[in-house]
């Protein structure tokens, strides 16, 4: 717990990738986390049926910055069915920390409007 | 100063020693518990309350004539009297035992609101109400095509009463307002407020959620015709809270829920009502924590409500000129006189969240979000914010331990 704003965390925090809009995206998708009110933003282009480019912002805590800017890096060159096969699991995996069932929303929200921006949110709440 | 000695101090070592839960530890770290507002510790003769009705005499009340359940009845009944001593009721008649203060209030949309509220009526709420004095009514004004207006909050944190006179013009069926503000601790001036809207023909819900469990509260002072409280922040269990209303009122409105316990006689084709207040409370009672709570206020009156209040304003006022030297904190709300013990604030460049979860690592818990309260935050133009909110049992060592945990939040987000 207490390596919760370990320094790979506070480094995607500082200095998050992929972080800004993108003028005319392909997939742009907004979510807030109800028990917050933080929001984020995911906008996306497609080329070849693979994630070109991908862009995020949003008004939220570190953590969740941390794991949205983790997660444009993994998706990177990915196809829409690969995007569809991320897991909770490694979302978590990748930002390498273990959290409670309320901060776990703030972790997850990025992977959320991801999914929820391809495939709908309806899919998401099954996935819950 | 004459006043300082004839107010009763409290002992706070031994109050500490009531509540076995500030024993523990947190993550290494010994329990700094400042999340009150969203839910206060119980002391030992509470917990001893419940356990000795399950251990000795647990029993449906209102239906057996056997022992066990006289016994539970008569404490369970015991427990309205002592609520409605505590509040200066007129009469136990008065006091319904609901599961919390949002129940209560939608008691009062359903029940009352149903029968007196038509097409374009006017409900008055404020711009600092907890969610659970805002979606009921919404939920009514959209059944009727009743209108809602909100009294507006202004810079300091408190209610702008000008724009209330405006609203009051027109037709005005019902006030409902927190007596005090789960975001900014303001104690809004509800005598008032009453008066202004008793004179426009009006009838006043207060939401006591934050006041009942930290400050005297007198029915017959305060004038309100409904009055809404949880026990679970006043030192009693979950699921009781109570609904006081006037007994005039009571008795004009139907039930809200139907079923046994609330009935006199019921045939196939109608029933009557059972006497107040058993007529709002259908079915088997939350028991226990009826009898807890009557437990609770024992504990509180014994320590006295009065001295409660002052311990905490101190407190609050301690807590406030020390974050307020550090650099980078916004308080919300107003000064420490107008308020009471609780105290949100932002952190330049840190997230609430991020506060929160640092401080609990120190032990220290508080709230962050917006506290069931987004239209306030939309207001301040902020998506959350971080609460430390006291009860009697919080020390000003634990101010400076959070204080010391806040600067130590400073410091990992200081690149
Ligand atoms: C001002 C106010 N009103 C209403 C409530 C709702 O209380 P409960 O959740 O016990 O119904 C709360 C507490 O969260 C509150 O602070």
């Amino acid at each position: 717990m207490d390596d919760l704003y370990r320094e790979n965390i506070l480094d995607h925090f500082q200095n998050p990738r992929n972080f800004g809009k993108i003028e005319n995206p392909d997939i742009t998708y907004k979510d807030s986390n109800p028990l917050c009110g933080d929001e984020l933003q995911v906008d996306l282009t497609f080329e070849n049926e693979k994630v070109k480019e991908v862009k995020f912002h949003c008004k939220c805590c570190a953590i969740c910055k941390a794991s949205a800017s983790m997660l444009t890096e993994m998706i990177e060159e990915q196809t829409k069915d690969e995007l569809k096969n991320i897991s909770k699991e490694d979302v978590m995996e990748n930002l390498g920390i273990s959290l409670g069932p309320v901060r776990i929303k703030c972790a997850l929200l990025p992977l959320k409007v991801l999914k929820a921006g391809i495939y709908g949110i309806d899919k998401w709440d099954e996935e819950e | 100063m004459l006043e300082m000695e004839i107010c009763k101090k409290l002992d706070i070592e031994k109050i500490r020693r009531d509540f076995p839960i500030l024993k523990r530890e947190v993550h290494g770290k010994q329990l700094v518990y400042l999340d009150n507002a969203a839910t206060s510790q119980k002391p030992e003769s509470v917990i001893q309350a419940i356990s000795e009705y399950y251990r000795t005499y647990n029993a449906n009340t209102h239906r057996g004539v056997h022992l066990l359940s006289e016994e539970a009845t008569d404490k369970y009944e015991y427990a309205h009297r002592k609520v409605a001593k505590f509040i200066n009721a007129k009469s136990y008649k008065e006091i319904i035992f609901v599961r919390n203060t949002t129940e209560a209030i939608n008691l009062v949309a359903y029940s009352w609101g149903r029968a007196n509220v038509s097409k374009g009526d006017t409900i008055v709420l404020s711009e600092m109400e907890h969610h659970s004095n805002i979606v009921p009514w919404q939920l009514l004004a959209k059944e009727k095509g009743a209108n809602l207006e909100y009294i507006e909050v202004d810079d300091t944190g408190c209610l702008n009463l000008d724009s209330l006179d405006n609203i009051l013009s027109r037709d005005v069926k019902l006030v409902s307002i927190a007596h005090m503000s789960n975001v900014l601790g303001t104690i809004n001036p509800v005598e008032l407020i009453i008066e202004k809207a008793h004179n426009a023909g009006a009838l006043v819900m207060i939401d006591g959620a934050q006041s009942a469990a930290h400050m005297p509260i007198d029915m017959q002072k305060i004038g309100c015709d409904f009055y809404a409280f949880s026990g679970h922040k006043m030192a009693g269990p979950t699921g009781i809270g109570v609904l006081y209303g006037r007994k005039s009122l009571l008795e004009q409105m139907d039930p809200f829920l139907g079923g046994g316990d609330m009935i006199l006689e019921v045939k196939l084709t109608e029933s009557t009502w059972n006497d107040l207040p058993w007529k709002f409370e259908a079915g088997t009672p939350s028991i226990a924590q009826g009898i807890g709570l009557g437990a609770a206020i024992d504990y509180l009156t014994e320590i006295g409500m009065d001295a409660i209040h002052e311990y905490e304003q101190e407190i609050v006022s301690y807590a406030m000129s020390e974050l307020l030297n550090i650099d980078g904190i916004e308080i919300l709300g107003p000064s420490s006189e107008l308020r009471g013990g609780l105290v949100s604030f932002s952190l330049k460049d840190v997230h609430p969240h991020d506060i929160a979860s640092i401080l609990d690592m120190e032990g220290v818990a508080i709230r962050a979000g917006h506290h069931c309260a987004q239209p306030l935050h939309d207001k301040y133009g902020l998506g959350a914010s971080a609460r430390a909110s006291f009860y009697l049992y919080n020390t000003k060592d634990e101010v400076d331990l959070l204080i010391n945990a806040i600067n130590k939040a400073k410091g990992i987000f200081t690149f």
